[in-house]
């Protein structure tokens, strides 16, 4: 990989940003991707991020009756050079947070700091020179490829709207540069979308979202999409990238093992907040919050003795509507271990039971105590 | 779902798959045969007709019960002024081809731009556009029609101009509603995260993805404009000079004339009905064929 | 293996055609057993030919553009030669699916309660009334909470888990003695997941149903199926007692497969073990084995044509003819 040479364009893209001596110009620092924070602040954090789409109803004039509170709260911190799993089912709001960190989806509150930039204060066009650095991938590449467009074309793009690289020979190789990083052969600039596998099309779009050199990568159901068998050449493939490139990941999905595989730390979601955080691999060993043990209990394992003998926890009831979530703690309705007074008035906040491992819960030390349950 | 186990190249772009589908539907291949029929005769209307379609050549012939019909030098007879019926039709050909294109280009061009405004903006221009767009549409065409040639006079640019306004609506809202859809779709997402500009993302991945409606519906407004043209004409709205030959108009003279000469009457009908058919099939297949849930 | 199995799938093939395209074989000589009240998988990934299979036995693949040729004994007759009025008779009666999507399975026009008592009507005769109260008992049984209020909803207005028990209160309304779940839980969160198998395995149990369990996910199948068969390219691949396929596989495809998931107790700091290749890159089986381009144990005998099944003890069959060394917990 021929690092320099992005290290020196991202620096350009940063000239016409507000300066801040977090993001200095490293042109002579070690080839590394992006100019790096030299001190150890976090390379993106977000603080009660909100995100509510308002359900409108009207005959003549729409008027809003009410919230889909998708992202209610959430507090994340991501360090350079690490990856962030953010886990969780359907209807948790895992998607939209990832997209209202990059602001392609508008928050309706809280703030989300890149690199020392408030991202969620900026005007369009300071939006739109920060984009290089932080870029996503998406979980269906046939809808997030334009199907008219060639990959060699769609690779080139942005390239070209950011003058990252020297004229059409210069673009061109960089295209090629990207592909090959990928895995794909240099033909395959010419094809189009729908010529490929699931697998294939997948690394077209981590192409792309490689293809500005950017510092921080948001990975939204990178493999979900896949068969069994490419799954691990992606996931792979993305681990093998990051030690490449000093990349920064936030992997989204709802795969537990997948997530555990790849991440530093994890944050569990569930109806729009985050209900436990911590080390990946002490979450899916010792899961303090009552719904992250659902759900770990919940993940089949491919070994018939295990799954004959394991002890599942079943939860009740179905997910409630992220338009009227019940009061007090979220997941109180479905809890095997929630008491009458406190869960269905109060709603916990995140805090730290051990140094790195944060719960949302009110009884958390009760709970893993080996206390009675409901 | 099943995939062939056979190993196969790799399968066609889309486009081509378009093709194949059309060449495979016979009603595709009709409507393209007489279209492209409906075209060649108006271009090559000079080098066709055997006659002028406006000279008189035997004025002698005409009587009040009878005109000359079906015969060898005049394969589809003389009309009431004794003109040659099969080079008026030919070079009527003409006059339709120009009124239908004309009015559906420049319909589609303002609905397009319209709805492309509508869609790529959102918010007020959507709203002005729409009320806009439904206040056109509580205007009977008819009417419209009428007034617009009490204004400019009764001329084809008065046709033009009237059929135009009357197709804007429907490309309007086609490209509106196309573009807000496509708008949602991932990919559209994904060039605003590579950072590119508004205008980029729109006019060249949302737009480019939001035509194949409208192109669908430029074919049958297509079909409906020189309808639309031979009925206006007919109501005697196309002034011009009388004796160029158009088929509504052909068919409006053609009723002092019903029970002398019938075939003066249907043959003109029976051309409108033909090219209007031909259009229709092409384009209900290429909506067919562009269709992507149609593709298994 | 006892000697009238409920249901016995021989050699069954189908070929997909279409204008002016090659004939396409999506199942390639698929042969198994399942005998009555035994839990039995068709596992693979996409385009491996196992909810063709399915549908073939069902009797649901398109009556034009879709030929199926072999023997599928249900009870000792012939599916796939019965006329479609006595098929129809058997369908949703002695033998149900329930299908993958349950938005797209279910009329949305029409209320659950309703679609359940349809089936009811259809088969036992019920009158519409008695058919309604006992949908609504069915319900109740699949866990639907309020059942009798819940009968009267529509598809819509149903979260994802509750229209896939309405599916399961459609199949077992008639108390079938075979039942195919093609991919019952692919469309469902984990957690929900492990509810309705938790629901399959019970009814499974207590009404004595036969189970044919369509997945790609191993982890469903492990807890779930007393024998599995692996499919890949149309074809079984292995097949056997669930552990011993698990433990112990012997083709290399279902050794691929079970070493590429990543496991909540695997080692992190280790690259996963993929499977190289697409399954888009296979020979037609007749010229050899369809896995050979991918497999890396691959030996010139591969190509040279089809790998017959050799059995092991007990049932465990395999189509390789260099197989992985048995040496796994049996």
């Amino acid at each position: 990989m021929n690092d320099p040479a992005p290290t020196n364009d991202t620096a350009t893209t940063n000239d016409t940003e507000p300066m801040d001596d977090a993001t200095s110009m490293n042109d002579d620092a070690e080839p590394m991707s992006g100019a790096a924070p030299a001190n150890d602040l976090p390379l993106l954090s977000a603080t009660g991020v909100q995100v509510h789409f308002p359900i409108k109803r009207g005959v003549l004039i729409d008027r809003t009756v009410g919230h889909v509170k998708a992202v209610d709260g959430v507090d994340l911190e991501v360090r350079q050079g690490e990856t962030l799993g953010v886990v969780g089912e359907s209807g948790c709001g895992k998607s939209t947070l990832g997209r209202a960190l990059l602001r392609l989806v508008e928050p309706t509150a809280g703030r989300v700091e890149f690199d020392g930039t408030d991202v969620t204060a900026l005007d369009r066009s300071g939006l739109r020179r920060l984009r290089p650095r932080m870029q996503m991938i998406f979980q269906d590449p046939m809808a997030s490829l334009d199907p008219r467009q060639s990959v060699g074309a769609a690779l080139a793009e942005p390239i070209r709207a950011h003058g990252l690289a020297e004229g059409r020979a210069g673009r061109e190789r960089r295209v090629r540069e990207l592909l090959d990083a990928v895995g794909l052969p240099a033909s395959a600039a010419g094809r189009f979308p729908h010529e490929f596998s699931g697998g294939q099309r997948q690394r077209v779009g981590i192409a792309r979202a490689l293809a500005l050199s950017p510092d921080l990568v948001i990975a939204d159901e990178p493999v979900s999409a896949l068969d069994v068998s490419v799954q691990a050449q992606v996931v792979n493939l993305l681990v093998d990238l990051q030690r490449e490139l000093g990349l920064t990941y936030v992997v989204i999905a709802h795969d537990l093992a997948v997530v555990r595989h790849m991440s530093d730390r994890v944050a569990v979601m569930y109806l729009g907040g985050v209900v436990e955080q911590g080390p990946s691999e002490e979450i899916c060993r010792e899961p303090l919050h009552p719904y992250t043990k659902a759900l770990l209990s919940a993940v089949p394992v491919a070994d018939p003795d295990v799954e004959t003998v394991r002890e599942r926890i079943i939860l009740r009831g179905d997910l409630p509507s992220p338009a009227d979530p019940p009061a007090g703690c979220r997941f109180h309705t479905r809890c095997p271990f929630a008491r009458p007074d406190v869960c269905a008035t109060e709603r916990p906040v995140l805090r730290e039971v051990t140094p790195g491992r944060t719960v949302a819960c009110h009884f958390t030390e009760t709970i893993n105590g080996g206390e009675s349950t409901k | 779902m099943t995939t062939t186990l056979v190993p196969q190249a790799a399968p066609a772009p889309p486009r081509a798959g378009v093709w194949r589908r059309l060449r495979h539907s016979p009603g595709a291949m009709a409507g393209l045969v007489i279209v492209v029929l409906f075209v060649a005769v108006a271009l090559a209307a000079p080098l066709l007709a055997p006659y002028s379609p406006v000279a008189s050549p035997d004025l002698s012939q005409i009587r009040p019960d009878h005109i000359p019909g079906f015969s060898a030098e005049h394969l589809l007879g003389l009309d009431q002024n004794g003109r040659d019926e099969l080079s008026r039709l030919i070079y009527g050909a003409r006059s339709s081809l120009l009124i239908g294109l004309v009015s559906t280009l420049v319909g589609a061009l303002i609905g397009i731009v319209l709805g492309g405004l509508a869609g790529a903006f959102g918010g007020w221009v959507d709203a002005a556009v729409t009320r806009f767009v439904d206040i056109m549409l509580a205007l009977p065409g008819l009417l419209f029609a009428i007034g617009i040639a009490a204004v400019l006079g009764k001329t084809t640019f008065s046709i033009m101009i009237a059929i135009a306004v009357v197709t804007v609506p429907a490309f309007t809202r086609l490209l509106r509603g196309a573009m807000l859809a496509e708008r949602e779709r991932d990919y559209v997402l994904a060039a605003t995260s590579l950072g590119l500009r508004r205008s980029a993302v729109i006019l060249r991945h949302v737009l480019p993805n939001s035509l194949s409606p409208v192109l669908v519906q430029a074919t049958l407004t297509l079909a409906t404009a020189i309808i639309d043209a031979a009925a206006l004409a007919f109501l005697g709205l196309g002034g011009d000079d009388p004796s160029t030959p158009e088929w509504g108009r052909m068919l409006a003279d053609a009723q002092d004339t019903l029970t002398v000469a019938p075939r003066l009457a249907f043959l003109p009908c029976v051309a409108i009905i033909l090219v209007a058919l031909g259009f229709t099939l092409l384009g209900e297949s290429l909506r067919e064929a562009l269709d992507p849930k149609g593709r298994r | 293996m006892t000697a009238e199995m409920l249901l016995s799938v021989e050699d069954l093939r189908v070929t997909f055609s279409g204008k002016g395209r090659p004939d396409a074989v999506a199942v390639d000589g698929v042969s198994f057993t399942v005998g009555a009240g035994e839990s039995v998988a068709l596992v693979g990934e996409s385009g491996c030919g196992k909810s063709v299979t399915s549908l073939a036995v069902m009797g649901l693949l398109p009556p034009r553009g879709a030929r199926a040729e072999g023997r599928v004994l249900f009870e000792g007759r012939d599916l796939l030669r019965m006329p479609e009025s006595e098929r129809r008779s058997v369908r949703g009666n002695q033998l149900a699916m329930v299908f993958q999507d349950p938005m797209t399975a279910l009329n949305p026009l029409v209320p659950v309660g309703v679609q359940i008592a349809e089936v009811l009507e259809r088969h036992r005769g019920l009158r519409a009334r008695a058919a309604r109260v006992e949908a609504a008992g069915l319900l109740t049984e699949v866990g639907i909470p309020d059942a009798a209020r819940r009968a009267k909803a529509y598809p819509h207005q149903l979260s994802g888990g509750m229209r896939q028990r309405v599916l399961i209160a459609i199949a077992l309304a008639c108390r079938p003695r075979l039942l195919i779940a093609d991919e019952p839980t692919t469309a469902l969160d984990v957690t929900v997941q492990a509810q309705i198998l938790e629901l399959l395995r019970e009814r499974v149990r207590d009404s004595g149903t036969a189970l044919v369990m369509i997945s790609h996910d191993l982890g469903v199948v492990a807890g779930l199926c007393d024998a599995v068969h692996v499919m890949y390219a149309g074809r079984i691949v292995e097949s056997g007692p669930c552990r011993a396929v698990f433990h112990d596989p012997r083709h290399h495809y279902t050794a691929g497969l079970l070493a590429s998931i990543p496991r909540l107790d695997s080692d992190r700091s280790q690259p996963l073990r993929p499977i190289p290749g697409t399954a888009a890159n296979l020979l037609p089986w007749d010229t050899g084995c369809a896995f050979a381009p991918r497999c890396t144990h691959k030996v010139d005998t591969c190509l040279s044509g089809p790998p017959p099944a050799e059995p092991t003890t007990d049932d465990h069959l395999f189509r390789c003819v260099n197989p992985v060394s048995s040496g796994g917990r049996p």
